[in-house]
């Protein structure tokens, strides 16, 4: 076990985990957030998005030795961005969740996306959202809910 | 009195004038006696060549050439598959904003997780691509011409390519690649770094000869 200060949402949360354990169970199984998900465990799928220094980041192959000083923003926390508040009201008004369980990775990788590239073309959102996997199929909402919040913006 | 001065300095010039046309005849017939022996120039650029070719045995392993794809994607694997989860280039090959290279891949290789990592993890440019847009590896010829071409490669000569060889971070991750996600070693190029950067030297030195052909 190795002790490590964490920066989680603005602010610092201490852990003692083995040094191999990936962020994503840090934040699930240590600080009860259980708003970012396991899908594949490979980085295949995308659920497990996070932000870590501004950068979307799949927290689910992420061993937490690496995380270091980089601030860490969860889903719990993205409502309090601007650009995070008007994709979240986006996803709402348009009705973008089936079963869901995706779509907190579809919401971080979707900020990601609109903090870099404020006005994106269809070409943009398919390939920034392309690892992010929704079994339900929402994806025409995902890229009708990504252009309503970049018109907002 | 004079007349001695005078002489010692005409005897100086005399001297210095000898030792410059001695000197220019070394360099000429040298030079000369190179260009008149083609069996030592040949000699040379075979020996520029061997070399070369022991370099392209790297560059075109797969924990080279996978980033150096031709297409709007790396690869990865030994199989050299295409990298999966719908990874794409970005304008400057680092990935895209909701899937950057950066998304997975750190500082340092996870062998908890079989991730591998480097500094500054990136594609290498289009203008450096060592394959078709089939995903079949370029020739040494045409690697090597690309490879030379400094309106393609950052405007490195010879000594520029040989420091990238010994310096460069994701070169060095070639040989320290890490663990696979079942937790076996990735395999290595065929020469150890070390090979790699003597024919690498050996190639500069000979002037960076290519291959003749396509």
């Amino acid at each position: 076990m190795t002790t490590y200060q964490l920066n989680v949402n603005g602010e610092r949360r201490e852990v003692a985990v083995d040094p191999s354990t990936p962020l994503l169970w840090v934040l699930r199984e240590e600080l009860n957030m259980t708003g970012t998900k396991y899908g594949c465990g490979i980085s295949a799928c995308g659920a497990c998005t996070v932000h870590v220094a501004g950068v979307a980041t799949r927290s689910c192959i992420l061993p937490v030795s690496l995380v270091g000083e980089r601030p860490v923003v969860t889903i719990e926390a993205i409502g309090k961005d601007p650009v995070g508040r008007a994709v979240q009201d986006a996803w709402v008004e348009k009705d973008v969740v089936q079963c869901g369980y995706c779509q907190s990775g579809q919401i971080m990788s979707a900020v990601a996306l609109l903090k870099h590239t404020p006005k994106p073309t269809d070409a943009n959102i398919e390939e920034s959202m392309g690892g992010n996997i929704c079994r339900c199929g929402t994806y025409v909402r995902i890229r009708e809910a990504i252009k309503t919040a970049a018109q907002r913006l | 009195m004079r007349s001695l001065i005078l002489r010692n300095r005409v005897a100086g010039l005399v001297v210095s004038a000898s030792f410059c046309a001695f000197g220019t005849w070394i360099i000429v017939s040298g030079a000369l006696g190179q260009a008149r022996d083609p069996s030592r120039s040949a000699a040379s650029r075979a020996q520029g060549v061997a070399a070369w070719e022991q370099v392209y045995s790297v560059l075109s392993h797969p924990r080279c050439i996978n980033c150096h794809t031709a297409t709007n994607y790396p690869q990865q694997g030994d199989d050299r598959q295409r990298h999966f989860a719908n990874v794409v280039r970005g304008p400057e090959g680092k990935g895209v904003p909701g899937l950057n290279c950066a998304s997975c891949h750190q500082e340092t290789n996870a062998d908890s997780t079989g991730v591998p990592g480097g500094h500054n993890w990136h594609l290498a440019p289009l203008s450096m691509r060592w394959q078709d847009l089939n995903d079949k590896p370029l020739s040494s010829a045409a690697v090597c011409r690309a490879l030379t071409d400094r309106s393609q490669n950052h405007n490195l000569d010879g000594p520029g390519l040989l420091k990238h060889h010994e310096e460069e971070a994701l070169v060095h991750w070639a040989w320290q690649p890490g663990r696979r996600p079942d937790g076996t070693l990735r395999s290595l190029p065929p020469l150890t770094h070390e090979e790699f950067v003597a024919a690498t030297r050996r190639w500069v030195e000979a002037g960076t000869p290519c291959p003749t052909g396509r």
